[in-house]
């Protein structure tokens, strides 16, 4: 230190002080926050374009990765009308497909059930292997189970590292390079929807889907969790959630909870409406309903 | 007191004169599609069946209930058959038009509010887009469908469909 122009020795307390200042820059910069929950906009941006990077020699396919914030005013919600599902399973293939899930070894977000008339919701009686040469079954209906978006969900409560949260428009989303894969989620969640990659995923090259989100559909490395995001590539961008197109019946419906002209919000106040084993208290966001 | 009463029952007789008329046509026009959301694609005809009066313009109009034996044969009415036939929708004076019960004729392409004229909730629940498929923008233009891409006007119930594979059970040590 110079005054007067003499060097004085740094005091001790100085030197912690300016130490610390300096450990705490070097923090907040360099090695900084890498959850891309935290990450800042210019940090983000920087890490997508890694990851580009790595789909592009690893996979040989130019993956595009999406930052798409959510959209102020809006909170996704879902409703499957069970009086008109007839367990094509169509959906689980389409979400596979758009979704970049492995083939081999086989991750499907979707789950039908197949359940009989007679029981009612049961889940203890549910079938997800049913394989008639046609559906519907007589007697029976089917209930697709997918990722609930729940409100209070038990799968964020429990992650030791933060890598999932909630995000403002309500889509559960995980960071795949921030998860660890301690699987704590997966038991906590009461309807099977997390999926835990047990190996490196399989994907043929010809089928990857480019078109990907951060926060979504981006390939996933061995011993991550996965899970459905309302295709937040698409529903970010005003589209249909892939499973909501493909549906041969109509019988998925999708929209923003806070706008009083969706489709959601007429099901809600016209509709009987129920949601999944309700006294567990998740709240979710994804509805089933009764149209006739 | 009487001259009140008089009144009263002259301004509903004249009421009720003039109610059988006046709902129709607003309440016609106000069906009419508008906007975005009635967008719909071409209904499915079997190829080369429309436009239809270009074999029935030259025929006589038969008016008589029977079982069709020249054409149209593969059509096989599965949809209240005990109570209709072909020209309790189909136009008889304009084949290239469907009718309502009014008599009020309706094009191809607006095929729904013929169906809606029974369907009622079916079609209220549709243009609220909650019946039928959706794709395109939950935010902006959605896709609409004809009742007839799905349901068959002849046949209406949904066709049975077979359902792609199951998932795979899940690999047990020793299996």
């Amino acid at each position: 230190m110079e005054t007067d122009g003499k060097t004085t020795k740094p005091t001790r307390r100085m030197f912690a002080s300016q130490a610390a200042a300096l450990a705490a820059g070097w923090v907040l910069t360099a090695c900084g926050p890498k959850r891309l929950y935290e990450a800042p906009r210019a940090q983000l941006k920087k890490a997508i374009e890694d990851m580009e990077r790595q789909y592009r020699e690893r996979l040989g396919v130019n993956v595009s990765v999406s930052d798409a914030p959510p959209i102020p005013g809006v909170e996704f919600a879902y409703a499957l009308d069970l009086s008109r599902c007839i367990g094509c399973r169509r959906c689980v293939y389409a979400c596979v497909k758009e979704n970049n899930q492995s083939r081999d070894p086989q991750i499907q977000w979707i789950k039908v059930l197949s359940m009989e008339k007679d029981k009612g919701i049961d889940f203890s009686a549910a079938d997800p292997y049913y394989a008639p040469a046609e559906v519907p079954e007589e007697g029976h209906f089917y209930v697709p189970v997918q990722c609930q978006q729940c409100r209070n969900s038990p799968c964020t409560k429990v992650c030791p590292t933060g890598a999932t949260w909630t995000e403002k428009d309500g889509i559960v989303v995980i960071d795949y390079d921030w998860c660890i894969g301690c699987r704590y989620c997966m038991a906590a969640c009461p309807y099977g929807a997390r999926h835990f990659n047990w190996a490196e995923p399989e994907i043929p090259k010809a089928e990857i889907n480019p078109n990907t989100h951060y926060l979504g559909n981006r390939p996933r490395p061995k011993g991550v969790v996965e899970k459905c995001t309302f295709c937040i590539q698409r529903t970010r961008a005003g589209r249909y959630p892939a499973c909501v197109e493909i549906c041969p019946v109509g019988t998925r419906k999708f929209g923003n909870l806070l706008d009083k002209d969706s489709e959601i919000r007429y099901i809600i106040e016209h509709k009987r409406v129920l949601v999944l084993k309700e006294e567990l208290n998740t709240a979710p966001r994804f509805f089933y309903f009764y149209a006739t | 007191m009487r001259l009140a009463i008089l009144i009263l029952l002259g301004i509903a007789a004249s009421g009720a004169a003039s109610d059988p008329k006046a709902p129709f046509a607003p309440a016609a026009s106000a069906e009419r599609p508008a906007g975005e959301r009635l967008d719909v694609p071409a209904p499915p005809f079997s190829e080369g069946i429309f436009p239809c009066s270009n074999c029935h313009a030259s025929m006589p109009v038969n008016r008589t209930r029977r079982t069709l034996t020249d054409m149209h044969t593969d059509i096989v009415l599965k949809h209240d058959e005990a109570h209709r036939w072909c020209l309790d929708c189909h136009d008889a004076t304009n084949r290239d038009f469907l009718h309502l019960a009014s008599g009020e004729r309706v094009a191809f392409t607006e095929s729904y509010l013929l169906c809606g004229q029974c369907h009622g909730e079916k079609l209220r629940d549709w243009r609220a887009g909650v019946h039928g498929r959706r794709t395109g923008n939950w935010n902006g233009t959605k896709g609409y469908l004809l009742c007839v891409h799905c349901h068959s006007p002849h046949q209406p119930r949904f066709r049975a469909l077979a359902p792609l594979p199951a998932p795979a059970r899940p690999a047990r040590p020793g299996d």
